[in-house]
C-alpha cells in the first residue's frame, strides 16, 4: 500500500485543483498531446528513401510504416539482389511485428505518467522520450547489417564494396542517388518527445513541492511518533 | 597562396557552370533557327509546321491512331501529331517481337483457321474502336481480315489480340468492322460473293447460287468476346456489298452499306472463249449502284423471334424474310461507290461515288419517310423495294476526281478524299450544320493536295457523335518520290493535315512513311481516353483470360516435374537477370509442358524466351505467364536465352534445355 502510494505520489484535492487548474492541468494536457501525435504516427511514414535513376523516372520508393515496408519493395530488392543484399522484409521483422503494440504501451504508459504525481513518472516517459533515437538507431543497425553483409557469389559482388547508406540525407550507389527523409511518423513523434520534455518540467514544478512537504510532513509525524513514545 | 588558388578553382568551377547553362539556353536565339531553315531551304510555313509536330523527348501525343496494316495483317498505333509509330499489334499475323504465334497465340491464330487450313496471315481494313453512346470508349479495338472473312478482338488494356472468328458464310469481306453505337453489335458484309461457305458452283450459276450477307456480331463486353451463339446474318443480293457505316442518334438502328457490282458482272477476261469484259469494266458499266439501308434492331427481332434458317450452322434471315418483314430498302447512289459515311448527329448520309466526281447525301428524316411511305421507284431483280432517289436525296456536292471517304469536324465540315486528284477536299454540310461555318451550304471550301493517291483520311475523331477536328491524316496509298529510295517496294505516305482553322487554310505539316504494311482505315481517338496498363496487374496474369492463372510458376515453386511415362512440365520464373532453374534436362521423344511467369513488377521490364530449333519465342510482360507445349523429337543441347534486353546481365539471362537422346 504505501509503495504504491509512494509511486503515485501525493493526491491533489478539489480545492486546490481548481485554485491552480493550470499549474496542474498543464503536464495532464501535454502528455495528452504526446499521446494523440503517437497515435497519428501509426498511420503515417516514419522514414522514406528515395531511389534516383535514369531508367526509373517516377524514381524508386522505399516507406517505412511502424509495422510496414512499403514502395518498390519487390524491384529494389530484385535490384539488390545484383549486388547480394538480402530481401527487405528480412529486415527488422521483430520490430515490425510488434511495433503498433508497442506504441499502444507507450500510450499508455503516458497516461499513467500523467496521472502519477512522483519522480516515477520520469520513468514512465523516458522511453517513450527516447523513442524516434532508438528508431533511427535500429534503421542504422539494420542498414549497417545488410550493406555490411553482402552475399560474396552475388552476380556484382566483384564491382561493389560493401557500403552503409546514410539513414537520413543523400548518398550514392551505383547509378543510384540515395535520399534517405524522416517521414511525418518520426517528426510526429518527435514534436511529441517535446511535448513530454515540456510536460516533465510543469510536472516537476507542479508537484516536487507537494512531493517535498508530503515527506517533511512524514519526517514530522515520525518525529511525533518518536516524541509520543519517548 | 594556397587560399586564392582554392578562391580561383572556385570562380573557375563557377564560370563553367555559367557557361553550361548558358550554350544550352541563353545563346540560343530565332537568328539560329533562321540560319539552319536557310540552310536547309525551310521555309516559315515548314518551320510552322514543325514547331506543330515536333514532339521533344517526354511530351507525349494528345492522339493515337488506331491504323490497320493491310495485308501485313497487323494493326499499327501512331502518335499524333508527332506521327510516330508506337507499336503494331500482332492480329492474323504470327509476330515474334510480341512472341505471337511461337509457343503462345496459336490458338487464337488457329481459331481463324479457314476450312481446316492454317491462314497466317490476313489483310486488315477496318478498324473499329468500341464505342458508347457513339463516341470512343478506348476499351476494344476489331478489325476484319478481307481476304478470309474473319473478325478480330483486341483488347486496349493491353492492346493484344483476344479472338479471332471466322465468318462461316463467306471467304471475303470488305464492309468491317463496324460497330452499333454502343458496341452490341460488330457488322461484317461479304464482298467477293461466293456460295454460302465458299462451296462450289460453276460461274454459270452466279445468280442463283452465290450470295451476298451481313453478319451482326454479337459483343460480350464483360467477356471482352464476341458471342457466336447470339451473332446472325441477313441475306443480301449477290451484289459486292463494300464499305458501311452504321447509324447514331437520329438514325441508330439503322445499318447503311453500298455495294458495286450490281451488274451481276462474273468476269472471265483473259479466258479463251470468255467474251465476257473485264472485271474493272463489268462491274462499272451500271450509271448508279444500290445503297443498302438496313434496319438492324428490327433485324434483331426477327432473329430473336426464330424467324431464321440454319445455313452452315449459322443463323441467316433470308432475303425473302427481309424483304417481308421491311428489314431492307435499297436507293440508287451514284456509279461505283465506295464510302459510305453517317454525318456527327445521324442525320445525313454522305455517299462518294468513286467514278463521279460529286458526293451525294441523302437525309435520313427523307428515307424514314420514303419507308413509311413505300415511295418505291421501283423493285431490284431480287424483290428488294427501291426508294425513289430523288425524294430520299438532299444534296450532291462536287468536290473532284475520285471522291471516295469522308469524315467530319466539329464546325460544320465535312472531309472527302480524292483518290484521282491526289487531294482531300474539304465542303459545308448543310441542315443544323450550316450556321457552324461562314461558307454557304453544301459548297466545296477548298482542296490540299495530297502524295499520292489518297484512300481513307480520319479526322480527329471524324466518325464519331463528337468530332474533335484540328488533325486530319491522309492514308495515301502512293509515295512516289516523297522518301529516299528503298527499292521499288516503297513505303506508304501518312501525312498529317492541320484542320484547325476554317476556310481554305488546311496544310500539310507532317510525311510519315510506313514502310511495314499497307494500311486501308484509321480511326484517331483521344490518346487520354485510352487506359492501357503499364504492367500486369498481378504477377501470374494470363492475358487470355485477364486473370491470374492458377498454375502460373511462382518464386520458390520452379522445378521440372514428370509427369508421365513421356510427359514433362516445367515450372519456370524469370527475373532480372535469370531463368529458374537453369538447366532442363528431358528425354527425347518428351512432350513438355513449359509454363513460365515473368514475375518482374517494373514498368518495362518485359522478358523474352526463346528455344532454338523447336521455333519457340515469347515475350513475357510484368507479371505475364505463359504455357507452350511442344514433343522434344529433336535431341541435342540447346540454349534457350532472354531475347528483350533487360538488364545490365541480360546476355547472362539464359540457361540449357537438354534433350537426352534415345538408346
Amino acid at each position: 500500500m504505501s509503495i504504491i502510494s509512494h509511486i503515485v505520489g501525493p493526491r491533489v484535492d478539489h480545492v486546490e485543483l481548481e485554485k491552480h487548474s493550470f499549474r496542474y492541468g498543464a503536464p495532464k494536457f501535454l502528455l495528452l498531446i504526446a499521446r494523440v501525435l503517437l497515435l497519428v504516427s501509426l498511420f503515417v511514414p516514419f522514414w522514406s528513401m528515395e531511389l534516383v535513376a535514369p531508367q526509373y523516372p517516377e524514381n524508386l520508393h522505399l516507406v517505412a510504416y511502424v509495422n510496414n515496408l512499403a514502395g518498390d519493395v519487390a524491384e529494389i530488392n530484385s535490384l539488390n539482389h545484383y549486388i547480394g543484399m538480402r530481401p527487405l522484409e528480412e529486415a527488422a521483422q521483430i520490430e515490425r511485428r510488434v511495433g503498433v503494440y508497442i506504441m499502444i504501451l507507450f500510450v499508455v504508459m503516458l497516461e499513467f505518467a500523467s496521472w502519477i504525481h512522483s519522480r516515477w513518472t520520469v520513468l514512465l516517459v523516458l522511453p517513450v522520450l527516447t523513442f524516434p533515437l532508438v528508431f533511427l538507431i535500429d534503421l542504422y543497425l539494420w542498414m549497417s547489417y545488410f550493406g555490411m553483409n553482402l552475399d560474396p557469389d552475388a552476380p556484382l559482388s566483384n564491382s561493389i564494396e560493401p557500403f552503409v547508406p546514410p539513414i537520413l540525407g543523400s548518398g550514392f550507389i551505383g547509378q543510384f542517388e540515395t535520399i534517405a527523409r524522416a517521414g511525418p511518423g518520426l517528426i510526429l513523434s518527435t514534436i511529441a518527445s517535446g511535448f513530454m520534455i515540456v510536460a516533465l518540467f510543469f510536472h516537476w514544478r507542479a508537484y516536487a513541492p507537494l512531493v517535498k512537504a508530503q515527506k517533511a510532513e512524514k519526517k514530522a509525524a515520525k518525529k511525533t511518533v518518536k516524541q509520543a513514545t519517548t | 597562396m594556397t587560399l586564392t588558388r582554392f578562391g580561383s578553382k572556385l570562380i573557375l568551377a563557377a564560370g563553367v557552370v555559367a557557361v553550361g547553362t548558358a550554350s544550352s539556353a541563353m545563346a540560343q536565339s530565332m537568328s539560329d533557327v533562321q540560319k539552319i531553315a536557310k540552310e536547309r531551304g525551310l521555309t516559315t510555313q515548314d518551320l510552322i509546321a514543325a514547331a506543330q509536330t515536333y514532339t521533344p523527348t517526354g511530351m507525349l501525343d494528345e492522339y493515337v491512331i488506331m491504323s490497320s496494316g493491310g495485308h501485313s495483317g497487323q494493326v499499327f498505333v501512331i502518335g499524333v501529331p508527332s506521327m510516330r509509330l508506337l507499336r503494331s499489334i500482332a492480329v492474323f499475323t504470327p509476330e515474334p517481337w510480341q512472341g505471337y504465334g511461337y509457343g503462345v497465340g496459336n490458338e487464337i491464330l488457329d481459331e481463324g483457321n479457314v476450312m481446316g487450313k492454317e491462314n497466317r496471315w490476313g489483310d486488315t481494313h477496318h478498324p473499329a474502336l468500341s464505342e458508347t453512346n457513339g463516341d470512343y470508349d478506348g476499351e476494344w479495338l476489331f478489325i476484319n481480315d478481307k481476304s478470309n472473312a474473319r473478325m478480330a478482338v483486341i483488347d486496349l488494356r493491353d492492346f493484344e489480340t483476344k479472338q479471332i472468328v471466322k465468318n462461316p458464310l463467306f471467304i471475303n469481306d470488305h464492309g468491317g468492322a463496324f460497330v452499333t453505337p454502343n458496341t452490341d453489335y460488330i457488322f461484317q458484309t461479304a464482298q467477293y460473293n461466293v456460295p454460302w461457305g465458299a462451296d462450289y458452283a460453276p460461274m454459270s450459276e452466279y445468280k442463283e447460287s452465290f450470295r451476298g450477307a451481313v453478319t451482326m456480331w454479337k459483343f460480350d463486353r464483360k467477356k471482352g468476346r464476341i458471342d457466336k451463339s447470339k451473332s446472325f446474318a441477313i441475306e443480301l443480293p449477290p451484289y459486292w456489298q463494300d464499305i458501311a457505316d452504321c447509324g447514331k442518334l437520329e438514325s441508330d438502328g439503322y445499318f447503311f452499306l453500298n455495294s458495286i457490282n450490281t451488274e451481276l458482272a462474273t468476269g472471265g477476261f483473259g479466258v479463251k472463249g470468255e467474251k465476257n469484259p473485264p472485271f474493272e469494266a463489268g462491274v462499272s458499266m451500271n450509271a448508279t449502284d444500290y445503297l443498302h439501308i438496313i434496319n438492324w434492331k428490327k433485324a434483331e427481332k426477327v432473329y430473336q423471334a426464330g424467324d431464321y434458317t440454319m445455313i452452315k450452322d449459322f443463323p441467316v434471315i433470308s432475303l425473302k424474310t427481309a424483304i417481308a418483314e421491311g428489314l431492307l430498302h435499297l436507293t440508287p447512289e451514284p456509279r461505283s461507290p465506295h464510302g459510305v459515311d453517317v454525318t456527327p448527329k445521324g442525320d445525313f448520309i454522305v455517299v462518294s461515288g468513286k467514278l463521279d466526281p460529286h458526293t451525294t447525301i441523302y437525309s435520313f428524316a427523307k428515307i424514314k419517310k420514303a419507308i413509311a411511305d413505300k415511295n418505291y421507284s421501283g423493285r431490284d431483280e431480287f424483290g428488294v423495294p427501291v426508294l425513289d432517289f430523288d425524294a430520299v436525296m438532299e444534296a450532291q456536292v462536287e468536290v473532284g476526281l475520285g471522291p471516295l471517304h469522308t469524315q467530319f469536324g466539329p464546325d460544320g465540315y465535312a472531309y472527302t478524299s480524292l483518290f484521282l486528284d491526289s487531294a482531300v477536299a474539304r465542303w459545308t454540310l448543310g441542315g443544323v450544320y450550316g450556321p457552324l461555318n461562314p461558307e454557304p451550304d453544301w459548297t466545296l471550301v477548298t482542296k490540299t493536295p495530297v502524295h499520292y493517291n489518297i484512300g481513307h483520311l480520319g479526322a480527329a475523331e471524324g466518325d464519331t457523335v463528337s468530332p474533335d477536328g484540328k488533325y486530319l491524316v491522309a492514308y495515301n496509298k502512293w509515295s512516289v518520290d516523297r522518301f529516299v529510295g528503298v527499292g521499288p517496294l516503297l513505303p506508304q505516305n501518312f501525312q498529317l493535315l492541320d484542320i484547325s482553322k476554317q476556310g481554305t487554310d488546311m496544310p500539310v505539316i507532317y510525311d510519315m512513311p510506313l514502310g511495314i504494311g499497307e494500311p486501308h482505315y484509321a480511326q484517331i481517338i483521344k490518346a487520354d481516353k485510352l487506359n492501357p496498363w503499364s504492367v500486369y496487374p498481378e504477377i501470374g496474369w494470363d492475358p487470355q483470360t485477364q486473370s491470374v492463372d492458377p498454375w502460373a510458376p511462382r518464386p520458390k515453386m520452379e522445378r521440372v516435374e514428370r509427369t508421365g511415362e513421356h510427359e514433362v512440365e516445367v515450372y519456370m520464373t524469370s527475373v532480372r537477370s535469370h531463368f529458374t532453374p537453369e538447366h532442363v534436362t528431358v528425354k527425347q521423344g518428351d512432350t513438355v509442358i513449359w509454363r513460365i511467369t515473368n514475375t518482374e513488377r517494373a514498368v518495362d521490364a518485359t522478358h523474352g524466351f526463346s528455344i532454338p530449333v523447336y521455333n519457340i519465342t515469347l515475350s513475357l510482360e510484368p507479371g505475364e505467364t505463359a504455357k507452350f507445349e511442344f514433343v522434344a523429337d529433336v535431341a541435342g543441347t540447346f540454349p534457350f536465352y532472354c531475347t528483350e534486353f533487360c538488364s545490365a546481365l541480360h546476355l547472362e539471362m539464359m540457361g540449357y534445355l537438354m534433350v537426352e537422346p534415345n538408346e
